[in-house]
């Protein structure tokens, strides 16, 4: 917040990228093991990330890429607030909401492109939250969630990236978020994560 | 003159805001302490759905219309999303853990608080009538949604359910078959009446009703979800009040007393599952 300077005379607003919200679908596992273990210790932003599983799964995605990573994987808890460095996934069979306090909700609301968690969900309240200091990442997936909230990121002048579609498993979800919003970035899998680390200490952004 | 996007959302925020005022003084029923990202989400897929310009037109139409405000808005607001057996390790905890301490009372009172249609009250009759606590039991359902009482009443699920439901029923813990629980007829499968018997449905809002009565068990599943932090501390104190010593309380797998004012009266029956015992020490 203290890096963000609002002129609140014409709106404009230039800053740092605040939070980074991930989509991902089928493959989801082996795109994450590709992302999230790179990402720096010192990363000074959340992220939050939907990866559509079955209702009853448990905890084993976030143990196993917390074991890989150098930042803190967890399964978000309802009411936590959103801090830098951790990784929170959307837990199974709940849609995973930000507030505009940063804080963390969950809902059982019905299903968001037959989907429970929903890409759509997270993204869009995360882009009302965090405006233009969002990053939205669309990764692997074999259906269309995540194309209206990246697009909603994206109007909001947050910035979009999709995983080049070359090289995820299922191309529909990246290919369909292209489709649906000019996105900033198309990177492949392997760069995404070296990305983050940089853009989110160095790059700017700047409100129309 | 083009307003930038984001004076558009903030003047979206404070139109909301009102929006919920103008509800609450109105109707009386009070939204405030909801989480805002999920009531925002309803009340925008309210707008897309019926073409309306704008939060405020919304809110216009609300005052003069109490016909859409009952039949439309209150429903969109309401928390109606349930199923039975839903997370079946908490059912077969209930059976193993909970069902021993329940067994010690002559009468047993059980309170599903926010019950929207019944599936999970249903679901509790199933299993209380299965370990054998039938006749000495009483079931409360409430909720502050006429139109989803009604529906509980009915006892009437969707077919498309029933495969999903007889899995969780199985995995949770099921002694019988669950067909014997319903009859398919048609697009419907209709619950076994006698389960209805020992069923009380009642009008009673979380958000402004006083306690309800002296429960040896209270079952309130993904509703606190929807409640800020201090509309979550109101509702656990009134649960503890409606509570008797040693009695249970049942809450949503992603729910806990962590951040609660009540944490320390109530001790944790087991690990994983959100199910808490009153001290006895205490009233």
């Amino acid at each position: 917040m203290g890096q963000t300077e609002t002129d609140s005379g014409n709106g404009k607003a230039t800053g740092k990228y605040e939070a980074v919200v991930i989509g991902v679908s089928y493959g989801g596992l082996k795109a994450l093991e590709n992302i999230l273990p790179i990402i720096s210790s010192d990363f000074p932003a959340p992220i939050m990330v939907v990866q559509h599983q079955d209702p009853l799964a448990d905890d084993f995605l976030a143990k196993h890429l917390n074991r890989l990573s150098q930042v803190q994987v967890k399964v978000a808890e309802e009411k936590e607030k959103a801090v830098a460095g951790v990784v929170y996934l959307a837990p199974a069979n709940y849609h995973l909401l930000v507030e505009d306090n940063h804080t963390l909700s969950l809902s059982i609301d019905e299903k968001v492109n037959f989907a429970r968690p929903a890409i759509d969900v997270l993204f869009e309240s995360g882009a009302d939250a965090w405006q233009a200091r969002l990053i939205g990442v669309i990764l692997t997936g074999a259906n269309h969630d995540g194309s209206q909230g990246l697009q909603r990121i994206k109007k909001l002048g947050g910035l979009a990236i999709v995983q080049d579609p070359q090289t995820a498993q299922a191309q529909a979800m990246p290919e369909s978020a292209l489709a649906a919003t000019e996105v900033d970035y198309v990177l492949q899998l392997g760069e995404i994560g070296y990305f983050l680390n940089d853009i989110i200490g160095t790059g700017t952004f700047n409100d129309q | 003159m083009t307003v930038s996007i984001h004076k558009k959302l903030q003047n979206e925020k404070i139109e909301f805001t009102l929006l919920l005022e103008a509800i609450y003084h109105k109707y009386g029923y009070d939204f405030r302490h909801y989480s805002v990202a999920h009531i925002r989400r309803r009340i925008q897929r309210r707008l897309t759905l019926d073409g309306i310009e704008s939060i405020s037109a919304l809110q216009h139409r609300l005052l003069n219309d109490e016909t859409f405000f009952f039949q439309t808005v209150f429903h969109d607001l309401s928390i109606n999303v349930t199923e039975m057996f839903r997370d079946p390790s908490f059912y077969l905890a209930v059976r193993q853990k909970v069902v021993p301490i329940l067994a010690t009372y002559p009468f047993i009172k059980v309170w599903h608080a926010g019950c929207a249609t019944g599936e999970e009250i249903y679901s509790m009759a199933i299993l209380l009538k299965e370990e054998g606590l039938f006749d000495r039991l009483q079931l409360y359902g409430t909720d502050f949604n006429d139109l989803v009482l009604e529906k509980a009443k009915e006892g009437i699920v969707s077919i498309r359910s029933v495969k999903e439901y007889t899995s969780n029923y199985q995995l949770g813990g099921g002694t019988q078959s669950f067909s014997d629980y319903y009859t398919a007829r048609y697009s419907h499968a209709l619950l076994e009446p006698e389960l209805k018997e020992k069923i009380l449905f009642a009008n009673h809002n979380l958000v402004a009703d006083q306690v309800f009565g002296e429960m040896q068990m209270i079952v309130c599943r993904n509703v606190l979800i929807y409640f800020d932090q201090e509309l979550q501390n109101r509702v656990i104190d009134l649960f503890y009040h409606s509570l008797c010593r040693g009695g249970i309380l049942c809450l949503g797998a992603k729910e806990s007393l962590r951040l609660s004012e009540q944490e320390n009266k109530f001790n944790r029956l087991l690990p994983g599952e959100q199910i808490y015992q009153k001290g006895y020490g205490t009233d």
